[in-house]
C-alpha cells in the first residue's frame, strides 16, 4: 500500500483530515496531517479495518529554526499484518506542523505508547499536548529551565551543580515520629 | 604517628568496602577488577556492598548526569567516616567528552575526590593502581589528632 492509497482510504473516514502525500528518500509512505484533525485521523489510522495501524514505533518532534511553522512532530506508525491487525504488514510516516507556541492534540488516548514520548517532546522541546494525562519533565530534573534540544538553546551552557538541600528534622518532629510508630504497635 | 595511629591505618586501608556506584561504561571495568581475572581481593577491598552505610570508598564510575548528582550527594552523606572516594575515569573527573549542559565537569564539585583514575574507560590495573595509591593515602593519615 502506497501513501495514496492509503490517504484514498483514510480520507473516505476523515474527509477534513487535509492529508498531502510527500516523496520520502527512502520510499516509506509519508504524510502531512492538519494539525486540527489529528486526533480524529490518528483514530481512523488505528481503527479502520484497511489500515489498522496499530503500533505506534516512535513520535519525534523535529525543530526547523527559523523556519515557520518551527516544528514538525513525526509519527512512526506499523501495522502488524497479523490476524485482526490489518491485511498486510506496512509502515506510514505520519507528519504534523506545530508553529511556536502553540500546542498539538494528544494521540495517548488512541496508541499508549505515546504517553512518554510526549512528555519527553515536552521536556526537551518544549511542545505542548492537550489531554495529555501527565505533562511533566521525564529525563530532565523537574526544576529544569529550557529545552535542551531546541536548535536555540545554549548546549554547553555552564551553571552550578544543584545539590540536594540536607534533611533536616525538628526535636519535636522526631519525638512526634517515634511516639506515632509506639502507638501503631501498640495497636498492633 | 604512634603505634596504635599505624595500626588504626593498617586496618583501614586493608579493608576497604566499596559501595556500588557503577554510572556507565567504567562499571564494567570496576566489576573487571572486582572479578576473578584481576581480583581486587589481593588488596582487601573485593567487598562491594549495596548500602552505603557499610561502605567506606565510593567509586564514581561513569559520567554524572546533572540529575543524579543529588543522589550521589546523598549517597556519600549516608557513608560513615572515615570516607574516600576515587573519580573513576574521563567523565567522572571532568566531563569527558560530555561537554554539554547535561552532564557534571567534574564529581569534586559534588563530593570531595581522594584519587582521580585517568582513562576511558581505565583497564582494571589502573583502577587497582588507583586503590593501592588510596592506600598509601590512608596509611599516612592520622587516627587520632
Amino acid at each position: 500500500m502506497d501513501s495514496h492509497a492509503i490517504i484514498d482510504v483514510l480520507s473516505r473516514a476523515v474527509p477534513a483530515a487535509g492529508l498531502q502525500a510527500v516523496q520520502s528518500a527512502d520510499g516509506m509512505p509519508t504524510m502531512y496531517v492538519a494539525a486540527e484533525q489529528l486526533v480524529e485521523t490518528c483514530r481512523a489510522l488505528r481503527d479502520t479495518p484497511e489500515l489498522r495501524f496499530a503500533f505506534l514505533a516512535d513520535l519525534l518532534p523535529v525543530d526547523y529554526l527559523p523556519r515557520e511553522p518551527r516544528y514538525e512532530i513525526v509519527y512512526l506508525l506499523a501495522s502488524l499484518g497479523m490476524s485482526g491487525y490489518g491485511t498486510t504488514a506496512k509502515r506510514l510516516r505520519v507528519k504534523v506542523r506545530v508553529p511556536s507556541g502553540a500546542s498539538v492534540a494528544s494521540v495517548s488516548s488512541i496508541w499508549p505508547a505515546a504517553n512518554w514520548s510526549e512528555r519527553e517532546a515536552y521536556d526537551l522541546f518544549g511542545l505542548h499536548f492537550d489531554g495529555h494525562p501527565d505533562m511533566r519533565r521525564i529525563l530532565m530534573p523537574d526544576d529544569w529551565e529550557g529545552h535542551p534540544l531546541r536548535k536555540d538553546y545554549p548546549v554547553q551552557i555552564k551553571t552550578p551543580v544543584k545539590v540536594y538541600a540536607p534533611l533536616q528534622v525538628s526535636q519535636e518532629q522526631f519525638v512526634a515520629s517515634i511516639e506515632a510508630t509506639r502507638e501503631r504497635a501498640r495497636k498492633d | 604517628m604512634t603505634s596504635v595511629d599505624k595500626m588504626v591505618a593498617w586496618a583501614r586501608r586493608s579493608s576497604i568496602w566499596p559501595v556500588t556506584f557503577g554510572l556507565a561504561c567504567c562499571a564494567i571495568e570496576m566489576m573487571a577488577m572486582s572479578a576473578s581475572r584481576y581480583d581486587i581481593a589481593r588488596f582487601g577491598a573485593e567487598v562491594f556492598r549495596g548500602s552505603p552505610r557499610q561502605s567506606d570508598l565510593m567509586i564514581v564510575a561513569g559520567r554524572l548526569s546533572r540529575k543524579m548528582a543529588p543522589v550521589l550527594r546523598r549517597i556519600y552523606d549516608q557513608m560513615p567516616e572515615p570516607k574516600y572516594v576515587i573519580s573513576m575515569g574521563a567523565c567522572a573527573s571532568v566531563g569527558g567528552v560530555f561537554d554539554n549542559y547535561a552532564i557534571v565537569q567534574g564529581v569534586d564539585q559534588v563530593v570531595p575526590v581522594d584519587v582521580f583514575v585517568p582513562g576511558c574507560p581505565p583497564r582494571p590495573e589502573s583502577l587497582i593502581y588507583g586503590i593501592v595509591q588510596l592506600q598509601k593515602k590512608i596509611d599516612k593519615q592520622k587516627a587520632f589528632a
